[in-house]
C-alpha cells in the first residue's frame, strides 16, 4: 500500500463514526454510539398523568429519576409489546438522562462518511429534520437517527420549552 | 450564632469567585470579548465586594470596588481590552487573593501592594477612558483619595506615612513628562517648590503621602529608575545628599515590593503572625469542604443500599424457619437494617441546616447598611428553624443579601420622609422562611416606599428595554432584573448598580427557583423567592390510588375520613363539595384527575383525606392510605419537565419511582380538566402540545 493511500484510509477512519444499531419492528434505526449510556431491560416504570401516550413515565436508574420514551409509539408502529427482549437505551442529550424504548438493539457498526447518505423528505411521522442521514452497509439500510434534535424537539413534550434548558 | 462563624464561609466563598474571575479573565478574548464574560467578571467582583464590606474587610473591599468600577466601563465598552490591561486585572484579583489570605490569617494585608494596584486601576481608567473613577465615597473625590482611608489601617508603616515634606527628583525627564507629573504630584499633596532642569528635576511636596504612592503613580509615565524621593532636607532626621544613596528613614523606593514588605512585616507582623498561625491550622482541621455532588452521590448509594436491604429483607422473611441457622441470619439482617437506617440519617442530615444560618448573619449587614445610609431599621426574621438543604442555604445567602441591601437602600424611606407620610419613624423589614406547596418560600418584605410602576417603565426605556404600557405590575416589577437595570440616583457603596437583582435572579433560577415581587406604591415590597424541594427530605403520606402508588407532603394533611352519600353535595356542574363539620370542601378525586384505572369511583367506599395548601382546604379522594415515611425529594424537571399536579416524585422502598403530589397543582388541574368537559379523554389537555406533528 503507497503512503497516500494509506493516509486516505487513516482519515476515512477518522471520520468515520460509531453506531448503535437498534430494532423498531421491522426496521433498523441507528444512533449516536456517544450518547448511550447504557442499556437496560424495560422495568418499573411509573406512569405520569396527562402526558402524551409515548412517555412511559418515569423510572429509577441507581437513585436519577429518568423519564422512558416509547419511540415506537411514537413512530406509530404497530404490535407494541414489553416483553424480555424489550431494551431500554438510556442517552445522554442535552444534559439530560433519557430511556428510549425500542424492540431489541443489534449491534454497533461503524460507518465511513461515505457510507451516510443525506435523508429524503419524510412524511410526517417522523420528519427529516431528526435524521442525520441514512446508513447502507450491504444490503441493509440504517435510518439515522440525530437523537438530541429528536428528544429536544417540542413535540416529544420531554424539555419544558418555557425553561432554557 | 456568632458572625465569626461566617468569616469561613465567606473565605470560601470569596475563593471560589476569585478562580471563577481568573478562569474568566484568562478565557476573555480581547480583541472580541465576550459580554457575558465581562459580567461575570463583574459580577464575581461586587460580591466580593458586597461580602468584604459585611465583615469590614475595608481593604479588601475598596480594592474590588474600584476594580470593579473598572470592569463597568469595560463590560459598558468605554474601556478597550488589551492583552496588558487583562494581565493588570489578573494581578488585580491575586492582590485581591493575597488580602483574602491576609484577613483570613488575621493580618493586615499588604498596604503597599494595595495601593499600588488601587493606583494602577485609577490610572487605567485615567488613560483609557479620561476620567476618574467614582471613589467609594458619594462625592466625587480626587483621584487619590482612596489613600485616606487606607492610611487608618493598623498596619501602618510607620516613618512612611507622616505628615512631612518629601523631595521627589525626576532624572532625565522631558517637559512634557515633566509637566504631566508635576500635575499629578499637585494631586497627591501641596507642591513647595520645583526647580531643576532636565537632568534632574527637583519637587518638594508637603502633604500625608508614603513614598509609595508616589512612585506608584509615576510609574506609568517614567520608569522607576527614573524617581528618586527622600524626605526634605528641612526634615531634621536625615541630611543626605543629593548623589548621596537613598536614607533608611526615607527609602527610595525603586523596590516597591521589597521596601514595604521590609518595613510593614517585620515591627508589627511578626509576632501576630506567630499567634496566627496554629489558630489557621485548627480553623482548617475543623471542616471539610466536600462537593455537593459528591454528598449526593453518597445519598443516591445509600438510597440503593436501603433497598437492596429491604429486599434482601424481603427475601429473609419468606424463608422462615425452615432451615438451620436462619435465626443468626435474621439477627444479622435486622442488625443491618438497623445500621442502614442509621447511616442514611447521617447522610441525610449532612446535608439538612436551618434557615438560622442564614437569616443570623443579617442583623449585622442591616445595622451597618441602616447606619451608612442613616436609616431606623428594625428587622424581624420568622421561621429560623425551616429546614433547608445546605447547598441552597449557601446558594440562598448572596441573593438574599442584595434584596435585604436593597430594600434598605430603595424600599424603606429616611426616618423624616417616613414620619412626614404618616409612618413610624422605624422601617420594617422581616425575613421569614417556611414550606408552602411543596414549596420553600423566603420572603423579603418591607414597609417602605414600594415600587414606582411609571418610573421602573421609564427607566427600562432609557436602557433600551422592549417595554409597554399595558405590562402588568408583575412583569414590569420583573424589569428590575435586567443587567444593568437600577433605578437609583447614584451609585452608593450598597447598591445601585443594577447588578445586584442580576445575580438574585440568575442565583435563584440556578437553584431551580423563581422570584416574585408584590407591591404597592407608598406601602412596601415583597419580594419572594420561591424554591423547588430539591434534594430536600420530606415527610410523606403513601397514598394508593388504583394500582399507583403517590405521596402527599405529611405537612399538608389534616385529617382523613370515610364520606358518606349525605355528606356529599353536587354542585353547579359537576363539581362536588363535602361537607366536614360545617365547612365545604372542594372535592378532588385522584383518579379523575390523574386518570388512574381501576380505582374505587364510589365516593363512599374511597377515603376522603383532608388537605390543605395555599391556605385552602380540599377533600381528596383516595383508595386507601399506606403509612406515613420519609423520602427524599428528586426533582421531575432534571431530566423530565414540570407535571402538573406533581411537584417531584421519590423512590420507594422496592425502587420503584412514586409521585409527590401537588394540591394546589392538582386542584388547578382538575378545574381546568372540568371546563375543557374532558375528564374522561385526556389526550387533548392544554398542558401538552399536540402529540402528533400536523
Amino acid at each position: 500500500m503507497s503512503q497516500a493511500t494509506n493516509g486516505a484510509v487513516m482519515a476515512a477512519e477518522a471520520e468515520s463514526r460509531e453506531f448503535l444499531v437498534f430494532s423498531l419492528g421491522d426496521e433498523e434505526y441507528a444512533i449516536d454510539i456517544l450518547k448511550v449510556q447504557e442499556i437496560r431491560g424495560y422495568e418499573n416504570v411509573t406512569r405520569i398523568a396527562n402526558a402524551p401516550d409515548f412517555i412511559k413515565g418515569v423510572t429509577n436508574l441507581r437513585g436519577v429519576i429518568v423519564p422512558i420514551v416509547d419511540l415506537r409509539i411514537k413512530f406509530h408502529l404497530e404490535n407494541v409489546e414489553y416483553g424480555g427482549q424489550t431494551v431500554v437505551i438510556v442517552v445522554n442529550v442535552a444534559d439530560r438522562i433519557v430511556g428510549i424504548v425500542v424492540d431489541g438493539v443489534s449491534d454497533v457498526m461503524t460507518l465511513t462518511p461515505e457510507q451516510i447518505k443525506p435523508a429524503p423528505e419524510f412524511g410526517v411521522t417522523l420528519s427529516s429534520d431528526f435524521l442525520s442521514g441514512l446508513g447502507s452497509l450491504d444490503d441493509r439500510m440504517l435510518v439515522l437517527v440525530d437523537i438530541d434534535k429528536l428528544l429536544t424537539s417540542e413535540e416529544m413534550a420531554l424539555v419544558d420549552s418555557t425553561s432554557n434548558r | 450564632m456568632d458572625i465569626a462563624d461566617f468569616f469561613d464561609t465567606f473565605f470560601e466563598e470569596a475563593e471560589e469567585l476569585l478562580a471563577d474571575m481568573e478562569q474568566h479573565l484568562l478565557e476573555l478574548d480581547v480583541d472580541n470579548p465576550d459580554s457575558e464574560q465581562l459580567n461575570a467578571i463583574f459580577r464575581a467582583a461586587h460580591s466580593i465586594k458586597g461580602g468584604a464590606g459585611t465583615f469590614g474587610f475595608s481593604v479588601l473591599q475598596k480594592t474590588t470596588h474600584i476594580f470593579e468600577n473598572l470592569l463597568d466601563h469595560a463590560r459598558k465598552g468605554e474601556l478597550t481590552l488589551r492583552a496588558d490591561l487583562v494581565d493588570t486585572f489578573l494581578e488585580a484579583k491575586d492582590i485581591m487573593h493575597e488580602q483574602l489570605d491576609a484577613y483570613r490569617n488575621e493580618e493586615a494585608p499588604d498596604q503597599e501592594a494595595y495601593e499600588r494596584i488601587c493606583q494602577t486601576l485609577q490610572q487605567i481608567a485615567l488613560e483609557e477612558i479620561g476620567q476618574t473613577l467614582e471613589a467609594p465615597a458619594a462625592t466625587p473625590a480626587p483621584l487619590f483619595k482612596e489613600e485616606e482611608p487606607a492610611m487608618e489601617e493598623p498596619a501602618e508603616p510607620a516613618g512612611e506615612t507622616a505628615e512631612n515634606q518629601l523631595v521627589v527628583a525626576l532624572l532625565n525627564v522631558n517637559d512634557k513628562d515633566r509637566a504631566l507629573l508635576v500635575e499629578e504630584l499637585e494631586q497627591l499633596g501641596e507642591v513647595q517648590a520645583q526647580s531643576g532642569d532636565e537632568k534632574r528635576y527637583e519637587v518638594i511636596l508637603q502633604g500625608d503621602i508614603s513614598a509609595d504612592a508616589i512612585e506608584a503613580v509615576m510609574c506609568f509615565i517614567i520608569e522607576p529608575e527614573q524617581i528618586e524621593i527622600k524626605a526634605s532636607e528641612s526634615t531634621p532626621a536625615t541630611a543626605p545628599a543629593a548623589s548621596a544613596p537613598p536614607v533608611e528613614a526615607a527609602p527610595s523606593v525603586q523596590a516597591p515590593a521589597e521596601s514595604t514588605a521590609k518595613a510593614s512585616a517585620p515591627a508589627a507582623g511578626a509576632s501576630k503572625e506567630a499567634a496566627a498561625k496554629p489558630k489557621k491550622a485548627a480553623a482548617e482541621s475543623s471542616s471539610i469542604r466536600v462537593s455537593v455532588d459528591k454528598v449526593d452521590q453518597i445519598i443516591n448509594l445509600v438510597g440503593e443500599l436501603i433497598i437492596t436491604q429491604s429486599m434482601l429483607d424481603q427475601t429473609v422473611s419468606d424463608l422462615d424457619d425452615q432451615s438451620v441457622g436462619n435465626s443468626s441470619l435474621q439477627n444479622g439482617m435486622s442488625l443491618l437494617q438497623r445500621n442502614a437506617r442509621d447511616l442514611q440519617e447521617a447522610v441525610m442530615s449532612i446535608r439538612m441546616i436551618p434557615m438560622e444560618f442564614v437569616f443570623s448573619r443579617f442583623p449585622r449587614v442591616v445595622r451597618d447598611t441602616a447606619g451608612k445610609l442613616g436609616k431606623e431599621i428594625e428587622l424581624v426574621t420568622e421561621g429560623k428553624s425551616t429546614e433547608l438543604d445546605k447547598s441552597l442555604v449557601e446558594r440562598i445567602t448572596d441573593p438574599l443579601t442584595h434584596l435585604v441591601r436593597n430594600s434598605l437602600d430603595h424600599g424603606i424611606e429616611m426616618p423624616d420622609e417616613r414620619e412626614a407620610l404618616g409612618k413610624p419613624r422605624t422601617g420594617k423589614l422581616i425575613l421569614s422562611a417556611r414550606h408552602q406547596g411543596g414549596n420553600i418560600l423566603i420572603e423579603v418584605r418591607d414597609d417602605g416606599a414600594g415600587m414606582d410602576r411609571d418610573r421602573l417603565l421609564a427607566k427600562a426605556r432609557e436602557n433600551g428595554l422592549a417595554v409597554s404600557d399595558t405590562m402588568t405590575d408583575e412583569e414590569v416589577y420583573q424589569l428590575i432584573f435586567a443587567p444593568g437595570f437600577s433605578t437609583a440616583k447614584e451609585v452608593t457603596d450598597v447598591s445601585g448598580r443594577g447588578v445586584g437583582m442580576d445575580v438574585v435572579k440568575r442565583n435563584i433560577q440556578g437553584m431551580g427557583g423563581r422570584v416574585e415581587i408584590q407591591s404597592k406604591k407608598g406601602e412596601g415590597t415583597n419580594t419572594r423567592i420561591v424554591l423547588p424541594l430539591t434534594l430536600a427530605i420530606l415527610d410523606g403520606m403513601s397514598i394508593k390510588v388504583g394500582g399507583e402508588t403517590f405521596i402527599l407532603p405529611l405537612s399538608t394533611v389534616l385529617e382523613s375520613l370515610q364520606p358518606t352519600k349525605d355528606d356529599m353535595y353536587a354542585m353547579a356542574g359537576d363539581d362536588v363539595v363535602l361537607k366536614v363539620r360545617d365547612e365545604y370542601l372542594p372535592v378532588i378525586a385522584i383518579h379523575e384527575v390523574l386518570d388512574v384505572e381501576n380505582a374505587i369511583t364510589d365516593p363512599t367506599r374511597s377515603i376522603a383525606v383532608i388537605v390543605q395548601g395555599e391556605g385552602r382546604r380540599y377533600a381528596m379522594l383516595v383508595d386507601e392510605l399506606i403509612g406515613q415515611q420519609q423520602v427524599v425529594v428528586k426533582n421531575l424537571e432534571d431530566n423530565y419537565r414540570k407535571v402538573p399536579g406533581i411537584s417531584a416524585a421519590t423512590i420507594l422502598g422496592d425502587g420503584s419511582v412514586a409521585l409527590i403530589l401537588d394540591i394546589t397543582g392538582l386542584h388547578r388541574l382538575s378545574r381546568v380538566k372540568k371546563e375543557a368537559g374532558k375528564i374522561v379523554n385526556n389526550q387533548h389537555l392544554s398542558f401538552y402540545k399536540e402529540a402528533e406533528p400536523s
